[in-house]
C-alpha cells in the first residue's frame, strides 16, 4: 500500500503536499472556485450582461404585450404577460447556458483546460464547477427579466424565500443545459460545429416546453416531448414560485436535479476526448 | 511500492511506456529516469513524443502500457496525489486574459487547496518571484508574451511543486524574455531544490540549464546523458545541435507515420508564437 508523502523534497518553507479535501467538500470547494472566477470575469467585462438582456426584454415587451392583447393563448385567469414572464426567465437562462460549451473549447485551444485537468480536481468536480458557474451567469439574466417584468406590471411574488427558490431553479436548469452544451462540445470538438448545433436545438427546446403556452394546447406528440424536456419542469417551478400557479415541486426539482447530475456525469465522461 | 518525498528514489521513473493514437505510435517502449533535484531536458523534433510523455506523466493521459511513477507514486492509481506534487506549464499560452494576473494565480491556489489564511501571501510571493508584483492587478490580456510566461510560471509554482514540468516554455519569446524565464527556473531550482523536467527546441539553453538530457525521436529514446557526455560521445568539438542532428537526422520534416502529431505540434507552437506577438 502506498504511503502518503508528507514532507517537502527540498527547500520549500512548508510542505508542498497536503492530501486536501475529499468528496463533497472538494466538490463544493471547486464549485465555489469556478463561480468566483465567473464573477471576476463578469466584474471586468459587464457588456455581456447588457447585450444578453436585450433579447428577453424584447420577448416580454413586444411578444408578451402583443399576445396579451390578442388573447390567443388560453392561460385561464392569469394574464398572459404574467404567464410568460417565468418562461422568459427560463428561456434567457437556456440561451446563456446552451452556448457555454464554447468556453470549454476555447479553454482547450488556449491550453487552460490542460492545466485544469492536471490540478487535483476530479473531472466531475471540474464540470460541476463550470456548470454552476454558468448558473451564476444566468442569475444576472433572471434578475433583469424580473425587474423588467415588475416594470411592466406583472404580478410577481416578492417573497424572499420564493425568490431564492427562483434562483435555485434557474441555476439547476442552467447546470443541465450548460452540461448538455459541454457534452456536445466533447462530441463535436469544434466551436463552429457547436455553434451550429446550439442554434439548431435552442428553439426546439424552447418551443417543446411550456415557456410560451400551456402543455394542454400542444399536439399529443409535442406533449410527450415536452415531458422529456427539463425546460418544462424549470418553467413549471418558476411559475409556481413567481405567480403561484399550482405545480408539483417534488417532480420539478427532482427532474431538474436528475437532469443536472446526468448532464455533469456525461460531460465529465467526454472531457478526456475534448482534451486529447 | 511506497511513494514518498523523503525517500531516496528517483523523482520520475518511466518503464516500458508506450502510447498510441489510433495507428500512430507516439511513444514506443520508453524507459527514463529523472533524479531528484536535477534539471532534466527532454529533446526531440516535433512529433517525437515529448509532449505525450509529459501528458502521461502529469496524469492527463492514463498510461496505455508500461509504468510511470512520480516520487514513487503510480500515475494511474494515485493520479490525484501525483497532481498535488506537480507544477505544469503547457506549450500553449494558457492564462485567462479576462482575469488579472493576481486572479489567475489565486485561481490555481484555490484549485490546489492552498489554505485560505496563507493564500494571499503565497500568491503575492510567487508573483514577486516572477517580477509581476506591479502588474499583478492588470488584466492578463494586457501582458506581453514574456509576462504571460512568467505568470504561467507563477501559477505553476503556487502549490510549491516538487516537480516542475515545462513544455517548451520559451517558444515564441525574444532572447531577453527567454533568458528571463530560464534565469527564474534556475533560481527556483537552486533555492528550492525542485526537480525540473522540460522540453525545448533551443539547444543552447538546454546545454546551459540541464543536468541531463534525453533525446527522443519517433517515440523512442535515442540517447541520454549529461550534455557534456552526449557531445563528447559524438566528437571532441561537437555542439548539442550536432548531437540533435546526429540522432534525429532530417526529422524536423513531418514523417509519414508521425505526420499527424508533428503537424499538430507545429500548429500549436505557431499559434502560441503568434499570440506572443
Amino acid at each position: 500500500m502506498s504511503a502518503v508523502p508528507a514532507a517537502p523534497p527540498g527547500g520549500w518553507a512548508e510542505p508542498p503536499f497536503a492530501p486536501g479535501p475529499r468528496g463533497a467538500v472538494l466538490l463544493l470547494s471547486r464549485i465555489g472556485t469556478f463561480c468566483l472566477v465567473e464573477l471576476q470575469k463578469l466584474k471586468h467585462d459587464r457588456s455581456e450582461l447588457v447585450t444578453r438582456a436585450i433579447q428577453p426584454v424584447l420577448w416580454l415587451v413586444i411578444f408578451g404585450v402583443t399576445f396579451s392583447r390578442i388573447h390567443a393563448i388560453p392561460t385561464g385567469s392569469v394574464p398572459y404577460l404574467d404567464y410568460l414572464a417565468p418562461g422568459i426567465i427560463a428561456q434567457s437562462a437556456l440561451f446563456v447556458a446552451i452556448f457555454y460549451g464554447i468556453q470549454i473549447i476555447w479553454e482547450r485551444d488556449a491550453g487552460i483546460l490542460t492545466k485544469l485537468l492536471v490540478t487535483p480536481t476530479p473531472r466531475t468536480a471540474l464540470v460541476a464547477g463550470k456548470a454552476f458557474a454558468a448558473g451564476l451567469r444566468t442569475i444576472a439574466q433572471a434578475v433583469v427579466v424580473l425587474v423588467v417584468s415588475a416594470l411592466l406590471g406583472v404580478g410577481l411574488t416578492w417573497n424572499p424565500a420564493k425568490l431564492l427558490g427562483v434562483l435555485v431553479v434557474v441555476v439547476m436548469g442552467a447546470a443541465f443545459f450548460s452540461c448538455l452544451s459541454m457534452t456536445i462540445a466533447g462530441l463535436v470538438l469544434r466551436r463552429e460545429r457547436l455553434m451550429g448545433i446550439g442554434q439548431a436545438i435552442t428553439m426546439p427546446l424552447f418551443f417543446a416546453s411550456n415557456a410560451l403556452y400551456p402543455v394542454d394546447v400542444m399536439p399529443e406528440w409535442l406533449r410527450v416531448l415536452s415531458h422529456a424536456n427539463p425546460l418544462t419542469y424549470e418553467v413549471a417551478a418558476l411559475r409556481g414560485l413567481l405567480i403561484g400557479q399550482p405545480t408539483n415541486y417534488w417532480l420539478d426539482f427532482s427532474a431538474l436535479g436528475v437532469a443536472a447530475v446526468a448532464g455533469i456525469c456525461t460531460a465529465a465522461a467526454l472531457l478526456s476526448r475534448l482534451a486529447r | 511500492m511506497t511513494g514518498t518525498l523523503n525517500g531516496a528514489g528517483p523523482a520520475v521513473e518511466i518503464a516500458g511506456l508506450s502510447h498510441r493514437f489510433g495507428e500512430h505510435v507516439a511513444v514506443d517502449d520508453l524507459d527514463l529516469t529523472v533524479q531528484r533535484g536535477e534539471c532534466f531536458g527532454l529533446l526531440g523534433p516535433n512529433g517525437a513524443g515529448k509532449t505525450t510523455t509529459l501528458r502521461v506523466l502529469n496524469t492527463q493521459y492514463p498510461p496505455q502500457s508500461g509504468s510511470v511513477r512520480v516520487f514513487g507514486l503510480d500515475v494511474r492509481s494515485r493520479a490525484m496525489a501525483v497532481r498535488r506534487l506537480l507544477g505544469y506549464v503547457p506549450q500553449q499560452l494558457s492564462i485567462e486574459g479576462a482575469l488579472t494576473g493576481r486572479e489567475n494565480v489565486t485561481w490555481f491556489a484555490r484549485l490546489f487547496d492552498v489554505p485560505r489564511r496563507e493564500r494571499a501571501d503565497r500568491v503575492a510571493g510567487v508573483l514577486a518571484t516572477v517580477d509581476l508584483t506591479e502588474a499583478a492587478d492588470r488584466l492578463a490580456s494586457t501582458y506581453s508574451g514574456g509576462m504571460v510566461r512568467r505568470l504561467e510560471l507563477a501559477q505553476a509554482l503556487v502549490n510549491r511543486p516538487a516537480l516542475l514540468v515545462l513544455d517548451e516554455p520559451t517558444v515564441g519569446l525574444d532572447p531577453v524574455a527567454r533568458d528571463s524565464i530560464w534565469d527564474r527556473v534556475a533560481d527556483m531550482q537552486r533555492r528550492y531544490r525542485m526537480t525540473v523536467l522540460l522540453t525545448t527546441h533551443y539547444m543552447q539553453e538546454a546545454d546551459a540549464l540541464c543536468d541531463r538530457i534525453a533525446l527522443m525521436h519517433r517515440g523512442r529514446l535515442r540517447a541520454s546523458g549529461s550534455p557534456a557526455e552526449l557531445k563528447a560521445a559524438l566528437a571532441p568539438d561537437a555542439s548539442l545541435e550536432d548531437v540533435f542532428r546526429h540522432h534525429t537526422g532530417e526529422s524536423l520534416l513531418p514523417t509519414e507515420k508521425g505526420e499527424k502529431g508533428a503537424l499538430r505540434d507545429v500548429r500549436s507552437t505557431r499559434r502560441t508564437a503568434r499570440r506572443m506577438g
